[in-house]
């Protein structure tokens, strides 16, 4: 029923660039099916296990960008082996083999080689964009051929990466006739950097808009760089700690003053805080403030440095700014939107921390906060409900208590009131992370009033089974649910089967589901596949269904189990 | 393979024989909330420490009681060593392993000696205290003849600069304090080493 000749839907759907809005476009007809899996551009798979490569491409042959995802979310605190998957190569091979014109590739939490690295550099012609984040596996030598081969690089972005550094020549590797760099981030590498390859590297990229530097840049490379490069828009400082009398220094504040579109500024790796006065200047106009990474300056010095960031929309701190200097962050930032503020010691107590005041205050400065990731030392519950009323506008709250179940530090009670308060007054949360001592009825709450979470991540709460079960039934919108010891066994994983075919993923480690419980959900549910991690190669354990599950991880799959597994991996 | 919990704050004493059981469950000292007891089996109430290990092969199911009170016992026996007894448990808090291993590299430190021709480094999160620091900037310069020689005789004043850029005197402040802040070390000698009174700097913590 098509009363427009193809060419003209294609051109109307290039308007809609939502992945969902295009999987509901390709359900109206067979016609605009086929229509719109050739012009889809942009594909994004959250579970690299969920689909094979060569069904990808088989719908969608003109794919130019595409996102992966490998390891669950809990890899990131080493509750996952390094080599349980997630590897890439078999997707490039496959698209390579299959000639897709690939120009952007985006990954996360993936086994990336050399290899891979070079196969992708050789393979595709218009290669212009490789993102990497916590990812692992590969070393300088791959950067290094992507370097060289990749003619029109526009970006290449390295986040929170385990490289392997060679201490080789990558960055000589542009070639001279690279001048198409947009995007440079290789601040995780921790190997020493031809200065003068990188500046001339920078001088030939009129296009740089976003440079985030090592820790082995020193700052008077640096400041070489932002003669070069006033253009920047975001930045990230390497070593920032120089002899503050020097020449250099000197030279580094009038640079920066030129630096006129500086918006972002992250890194600083090593500083010292009386060179922080450099950065004054720009303060003003920056929306973007990460200092996560730099321990060691007083609170008083950064203090002095947010007072002038009066534009700030994101700021990534750590908890020595304490209270006090979220205080001063409240009444300076008024437009902040996400803040994280993160442990700078998590192990010890801590004289460094921040509590539930430091939370309170931000709330009543900051009415636009809608993104939060906040590590302190204890919260209450009449905290939580004022910051619930003055920030209704949460997507992502995630509060974490460096005890893992402690009380409501004033009167010693669950905090299930606070997080009550969060989820009923945030209609429009999606992600919620909990901790702190909580009970079964902290999920009640969550499961009658969280109605567009999609990602939920609990560790030591809840009583029974009963708190799993209304999240599962309660929230309709729940894609991907982890949970860590936590007393949730079979009756609450068996209950609703169908349920995780409605979502990506679950993870359950330290509960209390068994073995038989998995082969039982296995069994009736063919199109997940149920994971057990069993890291010591225990055959008799195969058999006793009885035994308690330590790590489990569930996904729907339209390719059945997967033949890459590590042998501690059991696919029931 | 999975990390291995480390004790907190380097403490090693009565710590090590509790770490040896799989599971040890520290009961609330002062009978806590009873929800929380009911509840979650591996849950704990109130501060007391707990040693938890994601262990290889055992059941985490099977808590022994007993070593649990005698654990939770020599943990509050042991509280002087461990500040706040805070548990250590495998991903908590939930920070990434990246960013946990960057903030670590920080504590390499230049260390000068007068009269030496070269610099050293140290990582001051190798140390719990001054006595091991000092220990080992003795051990490392002691090797070097050269050093010893022009230092015969004479003592040396550590001192080091601090975030803001001062120079301090080593051994003020608790030892925590001072590897956060501490950015160079200087092992001073002659006249200016006169300014800060010779004395053995205080061993904290």
């Amino acid at each position: 029923m098509n009363y427009f000749p193809d060419e003209v839907m294609e051109h109307v759907f290039d308007f809609v660039t939502s992945n969902l809005d295009r999987n509901a476009i390709s359900l109206v007809c067979k016609s605009w099916y086929r229509i719109e899996r050739f012009s889809r551009r942009r594909v994004f798979i959250g579970n690299c296990y969920a689909i094979s490569p060569e069904r990808l491409i088989a719908r969608f042959p003109g794919v130019k960008s595409l996102t992966l995802k490998g390891k669950p979310h809990f890899a990131d605190f080493n509750l996952v082996p390094h080599d349980w998957g997630g590897f890439v190569y078999p997707w490039i091979e496959a698209l390579a083999r299959s000639r897709v014109n690939l120009e952007e590739l985006r990954l996360k939490r993936m086994l990336v080689t050399d290899d891979g690295l070079e196969l992708i550099s050789r393979s595709f012609v218009n290669f212009k964009s490789l993102v990497l984040v916590s990812c692992e596996g590969f070393t300088t030598d791959g950067l290094a051929a992507i370097a060289a081969n990749c003619r029109f690089l526009r970006e290449l972005d390295l986040q929170e990466n385990e490289v392997d550094d060679h201490r080789g020549q990558w960055l000589n590797c542009f070639p001279e006739s690279c001048t198409s760099l947009v995007s440079l981030n290789f601040a995780c590498l921790k190997g020493d950097i031809n200065s003068a390859a990188l500046e001339r590297l920078v001088a030939r990229s009129p296009n740089l808009k976003s440079l985030r530097l090592s820790r082995a840049v020193p700052l008077d490379t640096l400041q070489k760089i932002l003669v070069r490069a006033p253009q920047l828009v975001d930045l990230g400082v390497g070593s920032f700690s120089h002899d503050p009398d020097s020449e250099t220094y000197n030279k580094l504040l009038t640079t920066i003053e030129k630096c006129k579109s500086m918006r972002s500024l992250s890194g600083f790796l090593e500083v010292a805080a009386y060179c922080l006065p450099a950065i004054h200047p720009i303060c003003s106009s920056l929306t973007s403030l990460n200092l996560s990474y730099a321990p060691g300056i007083p609170g008083s010095e950064l203090t002095k440095l947010i007072r002038r960031c009066r534009k700030l929309q994101r700021l990534w701190i750590l908890d020595c700014i304490g209270d006090k200097g979220l205080g001063v962050v409240a009444s300076s930032c008024r437009e902040l939107q996400e803040l994280r503020v993160f442990p700078s010691d998590p192990y010890g107590v801590g004289n460094a921390a921040v509590t539930e005041e430091g939370l309170v205050a931000i709330s009543r400065g900051c009415p636009k906060l809608n993104s939060l990731l906040y590590f302190c030392q204890q919260m209450t519950n009449a905290a939580l409900k004022i910051v619930a009323q003055n920030c209704p506008n949460f997507i992502r709250f995630r509060l974490c208590t460096l005890d893992p179940v402690k009380p409501d530090s004033s009167t010693n009670q669950p905090l299930d009131e606070g997080f009550g308060a969060i989820v009923q007054s945030c209609k429009g949360l999606r992600r919620l992370s909990l901790s702190g001592l909580l009970t079964d009825q902290v999920f009640n709450y969550i499961g009658m009033f969280a109605e567009q979470l999609e990602m939920l991540s609990i560790a030591f709460a809840g009583n029974s089974d009963k708190g799993m079960l209304y999240v599962l039934n309660g929230c309709k919108k729940i894609r991907k649910l982890e949970i860590r010891d936590s007393p949730f066994g079979n009756i609450a994983l068996l209950r609703d089967v169908g349920k995780y075919e409605t979502m990506r993923s679950l993870w359950m480690s330290s509960c209390d589901v068994t073995l038989g419980g998995c082969k039982t959900l296995a069994k009736k549910m063919p199109r997940l596949n149920v994971e057990i991690i069993n890291e010591i190669d225990e055959m008799e354990a195969c058999n006793d269904d009885g035994q308690k599950v330590e790590k489990m991880y569930l996904y729907r799959t339209l390719v059945g189990p997967r033949k890459d597994a590590p042998n501690y991996v059991w696919t029931l | 393979m999975l990390s291995s919990t480390e004790a907190a704050d380097g403490s090693s004493g009565s710590d090590v024989t509790c770490m040896d059981t799989e599971l040890t469950l520290g009961l609330p000292r002062d009978g806590g909330s009873k929800v929380a007891i009911a509840g979650a089996k591996r849950a704990y109430a109130g501060t007391v420490g707990l040693g938890l290990r994601s262990s290889i092969g055992k059941r985490s199911g099977d808590i022994e009681v007993d070593a649990a009170e005698s654990c939770a016992a020599s943990q509050v026996s042991g509280a002087g060593k461990v500040p706040g007894s805070k548990a250590q448990v495998v991903g908590w808090p939930p920070v990434r392993s990246f960013r946990k291993k960057t903030l670590e590299i920080c504590k390499y430190v230049k260390v000068a000696v007068d009269g030496a021709p070269y610099l050293r480094k140290v990582d001051l999160q190798t140390y719990n205290s001054y006595d091991e620091l000092l220990r080992a900037l003795e051990g490392n310069y002691l090797e070097d003849s050269k050093v010893m020689d022009s230092a015969k005789g004479m003592e040396y004043v550590p001192t080091y600069e601090d975030n803001d850029g001062d120079w301090m005197l080593v051994g003020d402040v608790p030892w925590k304090m001072f590897a956060e802040s501490c950015k160079r070390i200087r092992l001073m000698k002659g006249s200016d080493a006169a300014w800060f009174a010779p004395r053995t700097p205080k061993c904290r913590g």
